[in-house]
């Protein structure tokens, strides 16, 4: 259980840590936080040549609010900080929710908000978060400078990001939830802080009658990335948020738009199932959370 | 630039300058290189909190980090938290409540307490629970822990009133 041997550098700046990942090409990798990366060198599940170290790169380090509503997170910024910010723990519903069981506090207290979106696992909260929520990612290079990417063409598998290896993931965007916006974040798993079975998140934006104007559905766990359950968005959009068409809803997602594996922890059907309740239990919390919102 | 990296570690209040490896995690630094055996290994990968140090102030797991980036930060492990004539209170309620068995968990445990009985004077069992979540215990159980807490978090806030 010690990693295998690697070259270590520690960049103080964005340029010579961009210098040294284009030197570096495939060899080198990122290490944020490591809270996903250290346990899988130690397992030596991952062998990079090189480790580039961004802790002491003081600028990757922020929440500023965005001038257009919304925050701009520097990628190095630690978990903790984002989910004991007094207006963002109160503004994104879903979010704080999902750091209730996100791991635990000392891994919350170490690992990023940028590495835990760049790594990129499909049982990972952030992922989906950001999918629901809109998140918008900035990855900069050397030779490519800075490119914005939405989280939906973020994910392209399990474990992998549109990244290259000579980049790096620099700043996230986190838009303004808006009026009439709802949002919640719902999850099964064995035990407290442990790896979940199956997790959605939802943002739900009402119209003036409070019917459905759009509705995202990340679900997690249930195919090799986050998945945008877009039929059923297209199912609710424009219709109101009754019982019955929430039960719609989930059941589709639940039928037609996942492709759920067995593992030990869970069988396929048993993902089904666990979708269609945590789908209903989630669009409800975030019409209840729009409509306490306003707009 | 492989090889060994001079570092230089304020473990305890006190500076340590070794040689290591870029690979050398922190809890075998604290262990190997320094000699302090309180904090204890068990995973070795961030699932059963028993390596859990302050780090800057902040609980975290020792065998997440390497030992490298730790030059110039500051670490307090369960040696710098008590001494056994003046015990740190969750110490004291530990003993108290009886809330160890074997002891191996222990020090994760306390380094994880140390800011939440520092910020909580009554904590509510759920909040206890969620503070400790990542911290496995194999023979207690946690109900004597639970007690613990509640206690130390009185013995806290009391002796500052």
């Amino acid at each position: 259980m010690k990693p295998a041997p690697f070259e270590y550098y520690a960049p103080t700046s964005i340029p010579e840590a961009l210098d040294r990942l284009d030197q570096l090409g495939y060899d080198g990798k990122v290490l944020a936080g490591g809270q996903s990366l250290i346990p899988a060198m130690n397992f030596r599940m991952a062998r990079p040549a090189a480790l580039v170290d961004l802790n002491n790169v003081p600028e990757l380090f922020y929440i500023i609010p965005a001038p257009q509503g919304g925050y701009l997170i520097g990628t190095m910024t630690r978990d903790v900080s984002v989910e004991t910010h007094p207006e963002i723990s109160k503004k994104y519903h879903a979010l704080n929710q999902a750091f209730h069981t996100w791991a635990h506090p000392q891994i919350r207290n170490r690992g990023t908000y940028g590495g835990a979106l760049a790594h990129a696992d499909p049982a990972g909260q952030l992922p989906g978060v950001s999918l629901a929520l809109e998140f918008r990612m900035k990855i900069t290079g050397k030779a490519t400078g800075e490119r914005w990417v939405d989280a939906k063409d973020f994910f392209v598998g399990p474990f992998t990001t549109v990244i290259e290896p000579s980049e790096m993931l620099t700043e996230v965007y986190m838009p303004d939830l808006g009026p009439r916006t709802g949002t919640s974040y719902q999850q099964v798993a064995r035990t407290h802080g442990s790896q979940f079975q199956v997790a959605v998140a939802v943002k739900l934006v009402l119209d003036a009658n409070e019917r459905c104007q759009k509705a995202n559905i990340a679900m997690l766990a249930v195919g090799e990335q986050p998945i945008l359950a877009e039929q059923a968005a297209r199912l609710l959009a424009g219709q109101a948020l009754s019982d019955q068409n929430i039960e719609a809803a989930a059941r589709l997602v639940a039928t037609k738009e996942i492709d759920p594996g067995t593992d030990i922890h869970a069988t396929a059907e048993y993902r089904r199932h666990a979708t269609e309740v945590l789908v209903r239990r989630a669009l409800n919390d975030a019409k209840a959370d729009a409509k306490q919102r306003g707009g | 630039m492989s090889g060994e990296y001079k570092i230089n570690v304020k473990v305890n209040g006190k500076n340590y300058e070794r040689m290591v490896e870029p690979r050398l995690l922190l809890s075998d630094f604290i262990r190997h290189e320094i000699g302090l055996t309180g904090t204890h290994v068990g995973c070795e990968h961030g699932v059963c909190g028993t390596c859990t140090v302050l780090f800057d102030g902040l609980p975290s797991r020792s065998c997440l980090i390497f030992a490298v980036q730790a030059h110039r930060h500051e670490v307090v492990t369960v040696e710098g938290l008590g001494s056994i004539e003046q015990l740190h209170p969750l110490q004291k309620a530990f003993q108290e409540k009886h809330a160890l068995q074997c002891g191996y968990c222990t020090p994760g445990f306390l380094m994880t307490l140390v800011p939440f009985v520092e910020k909580h004077s009554h904590p509510s069992d759920e909040e206890i629970r969620e503070a400790i979540g990542g911290n496995l215990c194999r023979c207690t159980g946690y109900e004597n822990i639970v007690e613990a807490v509640k206690l130390a978090s009185a013995m806290m806030h009391t002796s500052k009133e």
